[in-house]
């Protein structure tokens, strides 16, 4: 049973690192919307004609002058 | 071709309302433009969409200048070199795929960085590059799509809301995760302490229990410590204080026991304690804040900008904050006059019943003085600004505001109230047991007088009141009740005075037929004549007859201030006030003509060819479900009474309509008398004021529970503490109802949790008590609280049958609903 006395240090510092990472996630807004994301990840293909659109805008402002 | 349905919104397209381009139909001109928009920048895989937005586009059509103004710049957005962001409130968002269209068709347009939406809060986050684009365009291109946009006020008040609930989640996280890992190791002991465990092992998990526990104490437990000290402080005794005192002994036992090596610890109960009260109240405040998002969406609805006329006679939309006095404005029919000014051209007729309570048009020629806040009916106005902002009398009246809801008593709820008892009946007990432990068996003294503080802790008694709350709040909001307090809910549990505003809240604050005396024929006629005119009474007619065929008419000519005539079928036909067609009757047999002022209705009269043919009278209806509602208010025990700025005469009518005594009924007050009646009526107990004009904020704001009704001003809705999103008074009812209802379960709760602990106290006083018997009690105590939260009946489920809305103070639809309905269902898991 003596390995007990390593296991769970290690355990309550895996916790550790859980609960800090939840922490970062709290405090940089990750729960702030939990309803949005969920629909947006549906769409989250970028439609491509806006893509290019976007890519070529600034390449016709450098040809134009 | 038959009836397909229209390209856009896929809703069937209705006959005479279509728009046929390309094969395509669209039902109306809105959803034409939406197609256009995505179709020219190649995004029609929205079509494709499975779940689409099924209704019509409603587009403004507005400009939106003001959101390119300086003084709307300072206020709203923030820059960060040349990126520049801000938040808009966005009506009309309903859907998934209203997520795709706001956040990625604006990309199409050059300059445009991103669009991040909110969906339960109706907001959308704007960064763009201010050097390749303005805002007004993307606010174009969102109205056009049919999200019509509004700057977002609240940014303040919604950053700290947004900190205290990101540290709630921080607290909830960390103690959740020390509980749980504090309850493995106690489960360990407690195997142990049956089956018997190895001594130093043993201690290994007390010193580790101990840890973990003081972590949980100091960090998301301090919350509890300093609120007992603060209650303290101020001398009153508050739940948190026998909490902090149960957490303190536990904690302090276990320290005890874990350094003399012996004993139950009770860590596992601290850490479990710190996590379920946390949770808690964190529903509580998710449910309100979903509330108060919700009601502060609504008020953002009200115009903020106003057209200046420039010295070349050029008008630009500004912000209303950026008004100066001597600037020029333009008021057009249906706008609200944005600051305080004098007339300098035109003739319209002011409706003033938000600012005074007055259901009456008044009539305004240049030279009058015309103040922020009132609504332009009828024509166009030019208004020379000479007060804005603090200065406006609806500044003043606001600053009134303010100090009302300054001197409000706060609410004490049950829960702390017995809180005091509570304590004082603990500290009593275990001071006895102790006395008497000493003389019988004095090692053990100590000890049990300990537990007792310990297994007393009022947990459940904690949980009672914001568990309750919460899922009455929740439902409330699907109900289209936005409760921004909870504790304004014991209030309303108990009848005391109700005071109601007449204006718009009693009655529905707009012009409407209430009586004719005439022929069917003539109704059509004066209806086909009423079509060419935008004034309310000529929109009262066609609301009242909306149902009729109309026939044409022509040679048709307004006379402002008078009336309007034309020749329908060949007959002549004027419609007006009685002293406008009296001068068109050809007969002497007119009866007198009269103002109204007697009978407190408008009269109108009809001439055909030169003959009175009809009569009709015009006054403001009061609402349907008025007189059923205050009387199921009376039979509940609330003493209800009518308070009004409008004329006695109007508003003693109305009363004796509704079955108030004359004693009951005031009418020509003023909003310093509002105030002046709420603080008088306060020495007599509780004062709920339910009003929505800016005349009954300050009274809003003074009385013990104010509430604002659907279409109200934005001070008097920021002043309420309940907000009705459903037009009349039947949630009123439904309010109080569910508040007594919300009441029945805090006190069962409450009642739970005092069984639970007087059961261990006297386990505790009889000695018997050990640290099993504890663990199984508070938890058990605890589940029995929330389980009866959820089932309580508070609210009714189902959502309400929305009447069809009037258009000018319809809901973005969703806000109610979508806002708070995920806030309940935690309830259950907590």
């Amino acid at each position: 049973m003596s390995v007990i006395y390593v296991v769970l240090p290690v355990a309550l510092f895996v916790v550790l690192i859980a609960v800090l990472a939840y922490v970062w996630a709290a405090q940089h807004g990750q729960f702030d919307d939990l309803t949005t994301p969920a629909i947006r990840v549906l769409h989250d293909d970028p439609p491509a004609k806006v893509a290019e659109q976007r890519e070529s805008e600034p390449s016709e402002t450098n040809k134009t002058p | 071709m038959s009836h397909p349905d229209c390209v856009h919104c896929g809703l069937p397209v209705s006959e005479g309302a279509l728009l046929e381009a390309a094969s395509r139909s669209f039902c109306c001109a809105g959803c034409r433009t939406a197609w256009d928009i995505l179709h020219d920048r190649g995004l029609e895989q929205y079509y494709a969409m499975p779940e689409r937005r099924l209704a019509r586009v409603e587009a403004s059509g507005r400009g939106f200048e003001e959101f390119d103004h300086d003084t709307f710049q300072v206020r709203y957005v923030t820059r960060a070199g040349e990126c520049a962001e801000t938040d808009l409130y966005l009506e009309g968002i309903h859907c998934a795929s209203c997520v795709w269209l706001v956040e990625r068709v604006p990309l199409a347009l050059p300059g445009m960085i991103s669009a991040e939406l909110d969906v339960s809060r109706s907001r959308v986050r704007i960064q763009w590059d201010a050097e390749r684009a303005t805002l007004s365009s993307i606010a174009r291109l969102l109205d056009a799509l049919g999200y019509r946009p509004h700057p977002f006020r609240g940014v303040d008040a919604e950053a700290m809301r947004r900190a205290e609930g990101r540290s709630a989640m921080v607290s909830i996280g960390v103690a959740g995760a020390i509980s749980i890992n504090v309850m493995l190791l106690a489960i360990a002991l407690y195997s142990g302490w049956l089956s018997g465990m190895d001594h130093d092992l043993q201690r290994y998990f007390r010193w580790l229990s101990l840890s973990l526990a003081t972590v949980s104490l100091l960090w998301p437990g301090r919350a509890f410590f300093r609120s007992a000290w603060a209650a303290l402080r101020a001398r009153s005794l508050h739940m948190d204080v026998p909490i902090a005192v149960a957490l303190a002994a536990a904690w302090t036992r276990g320290l005890a026991n874990t350094l003399l090596d012996r004993g139950p610890i009770y860590f596992d109960g601290v850490a479990t304690l710190v996590f379920l009260l946390l949770v808690g109240r964190f529903l509580q405040q998710r449910a309100q804040r979903a509330a108060t998002d919700s009601a502060e969406l609504l008020y953002s609805l009200s115009p903020t900008t106003a057209r200046v006329v420039g010295d070349d006679g050029r008008i630009a939309e500004v912000p209303a904050e950026a008004l100066l006095p001597g600037m020029v404005c333009e008021v057009r029919a249906g706008d609200t006059v944005p600051a305080d000014g004098e007339i300098t051209a035109g003739h319209s007729e002011l409706n003033l019943s938000l600012l005074t309570g007055e259901s009456r048009p008044v009539m305004v020629e240049p030279g009058a003085a015309v103040y922020a806040g009132t609504l332009n009916s009828t024509q166009a106005l030019r208004v020379r600004i000479t007060a804005t902002g603090e200065q406006s009398r609806l500044g003043r009246m606001l600053a009134e505001v303010a100090l009302g809801a300054t001197k409000r008593a706060p609410i004490v709820q049950l829960a702390d109230r017995l809180a005091g008892r509570f304590v004082a009946a603990v500290l009593v007990l275990a001071g006895a047991t102790a006395l008497v432990w000493w003389h019988r068996d004095a090692s053990r003294a100590i000890d049990l007088s300990i537990a007792l503080l310990i297994v007393t802790c009022p947990c459940a008694l904690a949980l009672a009141t914001p568990l309750a709350v919460t899922v009455a709040v929740g439902r409330a909001a699907r109900r289209g009740i936005l409760v921004k307090g909870g504790a304004t809910l014991e209030r309303l549990a108990q009848p005391s005075q109700l005071i109601l505003d007449k204006t718009g809240t009693v009655t529905e604050g707009r012009t409407a037929l209430v009586r004719w005396d005439g022929d069917d024929a003539t109704r059509v006629r004066v209806l086909a004549l009423e079509r060419h005119s935008n004034h309310p009474i000529a929109q009262g007619f066609v609301k009242a007859w909306s149902g009729l065929a109309a026939c044409d008419a022509t040679d048709v000519v307004n006379t402002l201030g008078g009336g309007i005539e034309g020749v329908i079928e060949g007959r002549r036909i004027a419609v007006g006030s009685p002293r406008f067609v009296a001068q068109r009757l050809l007969d002497a047999t007119a009866p007198a003509i009269h103002d109204g002022s007697a009978d407190a209705h408008t009269p109108v009269w009809v001439a055909e060819d030169g003959r009175l043919v009809a009569r009709a009278w015009f006054g403001d209806p009061v609402r349907a479900d008025a007189a059923d509602s205050i009387a199921q208010l009376r039979q509940r025990g609330w003493r209800v009474r009518l308070l009004s700025g409008d004329d006695e005469q109007v508003v003693a009518r109305v009363g004796a309509q509704l079955g108030f005594v004359a004693s009951e009924c005031e009418g020509a007050a003023s909003p310093e008398r509002k105030l002046a009646a709420v603080e008088a009526a306060l020495a007599g107990g509780d004062v709920v004021m339910v009003g929505d004009g800016v005349n009954d904020a300050a009274a809003i704001a003074r009385a013990s529970v104010g509430i604002g009704v659907r279409g109200g001003a934005e001070a008097s809705l920021a002043a309420a503490d309940v907000f009705l999103a459903r037009p009349g008074l039947a949630p009123l009812v439904e309010l109080t109802e569910g508040a007594a209802r919300t009441m029945h379960v805090i006190r069962r709760n409450i009642a739970f949790s005092l069984i639970y602990n007087c059961i261990g106290a006297a386990l505790a006083m009889a000695g018997l008590i050990n640290p099993l018997i504890a663990a199984v009690l508070m938890p058990a105590s605890s589940v029995t609280v929330v389980l009866a939260s959820w089932w309580g009946r508070t609210f009714d489920e189902t959502p309400p049958a929305e009447p069809s809305a009037r258009r000018d103070d319809a809901l973005p639809a969703g806000v109610a609903t979508t806002a708070v309905a995920p806030a309940t269902p935690k309830a259950a898991h907590a």
